[in-house]
């Protein structure tokens, strides 16, 4: 059989993680949970924001749900694509400027 | 695109008996899913019953001038079953003995009916206190015999509930066909025109929103309030409400979930979503559906399934109220797609 490390039916197991640790498990649910709730930002908005950090951090549960949650919210396609390049402009700026430490310490090191 | 109905392309899902098989059988014998039966047990919820019947929905015919990708009723120009108007008569007949308050008019497009107008002005002589129709917006247009029929709907005081998958014309499109979405905004500006949707008007414009793919409806105010932005920015367009209704697993939509490879992610989605609490509310406690040749039925789902009614009494020539409101209604697996999250029902959520 063929071993594969993600299998998408276990997000549908996340609830258990409370099976080994009821106490903090029940925070985090109730805590995120809380945070999707409409505030000062809409749901909407919080849906797409969560789409754009799960592509971030490549959560493959993540990108589902969040996906599905759009979907059901009226979200548009373009308004998810967006939101990616959201998250990768920032992630890809996160590794360029960087590039201005390198730039320090090439002109350090250099006569 | 879908161009045919499953039954003009001799497709095995035209078949109810191969649709309750695959309803029956798969996720749902191997221990993977309760049946709708059991997970009523389960709750320890009692077997649905009838309440007061306040609601005949009719279905006058399968013809439409539409094939939506999830009809499920799998209408379209090809399908030729049609009410009898001596059927009609049969139910005016339980109109004026009931106490029926609504009566709710579905095909197909029930426009196209050729005894339609007659029909309508019929029940409007009765004690009746709502005519529904449910109006897929686009027969307005599809012909000049169908333009009057704003005014028309407007003197019979009809409350008209239409079809609109969204608020964009990509969507739209996708699910009912190419041009839908512009037609179906030039039949709302008419309807609009004629006092319908208005918030100073009594003349009841609602819309359907029902999800153009294998997921669930989202929260019914809120796709509401994006729906009203969005028509009103666009398009000028006004309505009374939306609502918002889960996409059942019958004839189309069953072959696309399958075709798609959806079906089993769909029904546990269903499954999950299960809402106990909706189970009071479903609409087939307080609604008896008809079918064209009068034959009965707990819900137009059902009718679709030909799951008939669990009564000595089938078809509107017996009619006995009494006896009818006996019975037990009857259940399959698609019951899912009316219990899950707040419900679903010909008037959207029923939590």
């Amino acid at each position: 059989m063929k071993k594969i490390y993600y299998k998408s039916d276990d997000l549908k197991k996340f609830k258990n993680i409370t099976d080994w640790n009821p106490e903090l498990g029940e925070k985090f649910f109730e805590y995120y949970n809380s945070v999707f709730k409409e505030g000062s930002l809409s749901v909407r908005e919080k849906s797409l924001i969560a789409l754009a950090v799960s592509h971030v951090v490549q959560c493959p549960y993540c990108i589902e749900a969040y996906t599905r949650d759009g979907l059901q919210k009226g979200i548009e396609k373009s308004e998810m694509m967006e939101a990616v390049h959201v998250g990768a402009a920032i992630r890809s700026g996160a590794s360029l400027v960087h590039g201005v430490q390198m730039m320090n310490v090439y002109d350090k090191l250099s006569m | 695109m879908v161009s045919k109905s499953l039954k003009a392309s001799n497709n095995i899902l035209s078949s109810t008996e191969r649709q309750l098989e695959i309803l029956s059988n798969g996720i749902f014998s191997d221990g993977g899913l309760p049946k709708f039966e059991s997970i009523l047990v389960a709750y320890e919820l009692d077997a649905l019953r009838p309440l007061k019947l306040e609601i005949l929905q009719v279905n006058v015919g399968y013809m439409c001038n539409q094939v939506c990708a999830h009809c499920h009723v799998d209408a379209g120009p090809d399908r030729k079953e049609m009410m009898s108007r001596e059927t009609m008569e049969l139910c005016l007949d339980v109109l004026r003995k009931t106490k029926v308050k609504t009566i709710d008019l579905t095909g197909g497009a029930p426009e196209m009916h050729p005894d339609f107008r007659w029909f309508v002005s019929q029940i409007r002589l009765t004690d009746v206190k709502e005519i529904i129709v449910r109006s897929n917006l686009t027969i307005i247009l599809a012909n000049k015999k169908y333009h009057s029929l704003p005014d028309f709907f407007k003197q019979n005081r009809v409350h008209i509930i239409s079809s609109l998958p969204f608020y964009k014309k990509d969507k739209t499109d996708r699910q009912r066909g190419d041009g839908v979405f512009s037609q179906s905004i030039t039949a709302l500006k008419l309807l609009n025109a004629a006092g319908y949707g208005k918030s100073n008007s009594d003349l009841q414009l609602d819309l359907v929103y029902n999800p153009s793919g294998a997921f669930l409806p989202g929260d019914e105010k809120t796709l509401e309030n994006d729906f009203k932005k969005a028509l009103k920015l666009d398009f000028e367009i006004d309505f009374n409400q939306l609502f918002a209704i889960t996409n059942l697993p019958i004839s189309r939509f069953l072959d696309y979930l399958i075709a798609s490879e959806n079906y089993e992610d769909y029904m546990s989605s269903l499954v999950e979503a299960f809402n106990p609490k909706a189970v009071a509310n479903v609409m087939c406690t307080n609604t008896l559906s008809v079918r064209w040749d009068g034959m009965l039925f707990d819900c137009d789902f059902n009718q679709m399934l030909d799951i008939k009614v669990a009564s000595p009494i089938t078809h509107l020539r017996d009619f006995n109220l009494e006896l009818l409101q006996g019975r037990k209604i009857r259940v399959s697996q698609h019951c899912y797609g009316c219990t899950a999250g707040s419900g679903s029902s010909c008037q959207g959520t029923v939590v």
